[in-house]
């Protein structure tokens, strides 16, 4: 696989100011603080952590919607972190967003026509036919019909407002598509059919997702890869198998192990991790988990533990990462008998009907 | 079986506007035990919200409700003076949401809305003396240093810490039902953890019911003992929490579990359910899932399903529960 995205180094600190006329920095926030990760073609990429961890902040970096206080971005091969111009342009072209909220990101005053044509017109892509003809194509494409470009967003339900925004994302086609939590604002069967939908597109058009999300259940259906970010740093980083069965950091395993499970047999498993995230203004030394980490030692407190590959593929920040102990993850479960088999002639049913 | 702490019968709460009669709550039975847990699921839409402003009797005009009880230790809270309700509610209900921000004052300190609360339902008490009991709330709730976070202002706490606060305030006059609409939706994953943690905690302690209102299947498998699934403003299915896990009856009860990524099971596709929740203006005739129902036939959409018991204690709404016996009855035909 050839590299897309390559992240090097990538931070984004705030200097906080006190003072109306004398203005004083009085500290830092380090909203990304030294991110690194790639992404190859056709592969998904996903950002998890809790809020505050500066995966949003990591997205829009990307992007270049926001200026890298250090790192480097390079993106086909080409150093992009201080292109502008023309390169910027082109480069905006080939990574469209997916906002969160299908809501607040559709401009209520232009049609779905309208508003999934506009990327192409920014870009001077095609005629005025041609577009017209390209958004038809991509309404069917996200599962919409060709008449819904005459109508205005708030005709739409949460689920198909973001299929307009895919359909929109997709207008220029692009090469990577940043996706900022693209299903968390949404019901649950929507959610469910939205996901399909983004895996469809990907096998169809061969897209990248660097897919932002907090929810593991989901990340763990729709990645290749997964990045645990916590305090504006990645704590670990490995294929998604590995990283589900075998996390070799406490934050990623105490984020393992707080998901409640749909199975009430397993009821009381969950385990807390204790505390806040600490202000990304006073980021704790050494580690920057140790103060929540239930393992921590005298010297996760003094020296930073450095991302290194403890096996092919798999990155962790832990000084500890190979002895820590058996995470006692389980996973074994699953549907009963009854279930699985109502699901399945509930599936069966459902294609006979679309057929 | 432990005696019924709440009994809600045929519960009916209706909208009029120009579009016509909007039916947010259609006629729904629910009973909660002392000390236990009644989970209620439902997407966005399904009247799960409307229910327990019901209950509460906080239906915001020009909303109404035309039928049914509330009974509450068997006094119907429908018929309550406006006073008397007044002190049922943070009296004997206490209610938390979704969002601690906005449910909070900005303005004021977390001390002065806890001791607020509590001055109206002991206009008696010394500010001291409530002071000293808004303390120890917030002890209750395992808020670390209560005394300092008792002069601080909601915008000082995280969103875990101002949940914290609300539940201190839900339960400083030690209410017998606690309705909790999506308490922990807002929160990440791990605060989530801690708060169904002290909820779980608290029950205990005090030996209270709780109503939770969810949209997330984890959090209900968690933490009820029951489970009712809502669906356009009636009940779909009820059954104890791991018979609806295990058995699940309706449609939509399985089209929400096909829904939902699973750690313990890897699925190329998700199951989904097509279509969209129908605006309550717009409720079909017949079974109001029969529209996206991939079971449903001639019957589905002519009349409204009643809720059958199909194994003790487990109800569906579906004239085609169980599915196999339907579909085999089908096959035969």
């Amino acid at each position: 696989m050839s590299g897309l995205l390559e992240v090097s180094g990538l931070a984004r600190h705030y200097p906080v100011k006190r003072g109306v006329v004398l203005q004083k920095q009085v500290g830092t926030v380090r909203a990304v603080d030294g991110v690194s990760f790639d992404l190859a073609r056709g592969e998904t990429l996903a950002l998890v952590g809790e809020s505050g961890c500066g995966k949003s902040t990591t997205a829009r970096l990307v992007m270049r919607l926001i200026e890298p206080s250090a790192g480097t971005i390079r993106f086909d091969g080409q150093d992009v972190t201080n292109v502008g111009g023309g390169a910027l342009r082109t480069l905006r072209r080939r990574i469209q967003i997916v906002f969160q909220d299908p809501y607040a990101s559709l401009n209520p005053r232009l049609t779905v026509g309208e508003a999934i044509a506009e990327p192409m017109a920014v870009h001077g892509i095609g005629d005025a036919a041609s577009r017209r003809a390209k958004v038809e194509e991509l309404l069917r494409l996200v599962g919409l019909a060709p008449f819904h470009a005459a109508r205005y967003p708030h005709e739409f339900s949460g689920g198909q407002r973001q299929r307009i925004g895919i359909a929109r994302a997709l207008s220029v086609e692009p090469e990577l598509v940043v996706c900022d939590e693209p299903v968390s604002a949404l019901d649950v069967s929507i959610q469910a059919q939205v996901v399909n939908l983004m895996k469809d597109l990907q096998a169809r058009l061969g897209l990248s997702y660097l897919f932002i999300a907090h929810d593991l259940a989901v990340v763990k259906h729709m990645a290749d890869r997964v990045a645990v970010m916590y305090l504006g740093q990645i704590m670990e980083i490995s294929d998604k198998r590995t990283l589900f069965a075998d996390p070799r950091h406490p934050y990623t395993r105490a984020l393992l192990a707080a998901i409640p499970h749909p199975d009430p047999s397993r009821r009381g498993r969950v385990t807390p991790l204790g505390g806040d995230v600490p202000s990304p203004m006073a980021v704790p030394p050494g580690c920057r988990f140790h103060t929540r980490c239930p393992f921590a030692q005298e010297r996760c407190r003094q020296e930073i533990p450095a991302l290194r590959e403890i096996a092919p593929g798999h990155r962790t920040a832990c000084h500890f990462a190979e002895t820590l102990p058996d995470p006692g993850l389980d996973y074994s479960g699953g549907l009963t008998e009854a279930a699985a088999r109502r699901l399945a002639l509930y599936d069966a049913a459902r294609r006979k009907s679309a057929a | 079986m432990a005696e019924d702490l709440l009994r809600v019968e045929g519960l009916r709460t209706v909208f009029r506007n120009s579009s016509g009669l909007i039916r947010a709550v259609d006629g729904i039975d629910l009973s909660v035990p002392r000390g236990r847990t009644l989970g209620i699921v439902g997407e966005s839409g399904c009247g799960k919200s409307m229910l327990s402003l019901s209950i509460m009797r906080l239906v915001p005009a020009p909303g109404r409700i035309t039928e049914g009880r509330v009974l509450l230790e068997g006094r119907d809270l429908l018929k309550l003076s406006t006073a008397e309700m007044r002190q049922v509610r943070g009296g004997q209900i206490a209610m938390i949401f979704q969002e601690p921000m906005t449910s909070l004052n900005p303005v004021h300190s977390v001390g002065r809305q806890i001791t607020e609360a509590m001055r109206v339902h002991s206009p008696k008490e010394s500010a001291g003396a409530l002071k000293e009991q808004a303390i120890a709330a917030l002890k209750r709730v395992r808020i670390p240093s209560p005394e300092r976070r008792f002069d601080e202002y909601p915008h000082q706490l995280s969103g875990g810490m101002r949940q914290r606060v609300m539940i201190a305030m839900a339960l400083a006059c030690r209410p017998r039902l606690l309705i909790a609409d999506e308490p922990t939706t807002a929160l990440d994953v791990t605060v989530q953890a801690q708060i169904l943690d002290l909820l779980r905690e608290l029950q205990e302690e005090t030996g209270m019911s709780i109503i939770l209102i969810t949209h997330d299947l984890g959090v209900v498998a968690e933490m009820a003992d029951e489970v009712a699934v809502l669906y356009a403003g009636k009940v779909a299915e009820r059954a104890p929490a791991r018979a609806l896990f295990e058995d699940p009856q309706h449609p939509y009860t399985l089209g929400l579990l096909g829904s939902v990524p699973r750690l313990d099971e890897e699925r190329d596709r998700l199951l989904a359910i097509e279509g969209a929740v129908p605006p309550p203006f717009a409720f079909p005739e017949g079974c109001r899932f029969h529209p996206r129902c991939p079971f449903a036939i001639g019957p589905c959409r002519e009349g409204q399903p009643p809720l059958r018991e199909i194994a003790p204690g487990h109800h569906a709404a579906c004239i085609r529960a169980p599915v196999e016996a339907s579909l085999a009855l089908e096959d035969a035909a």
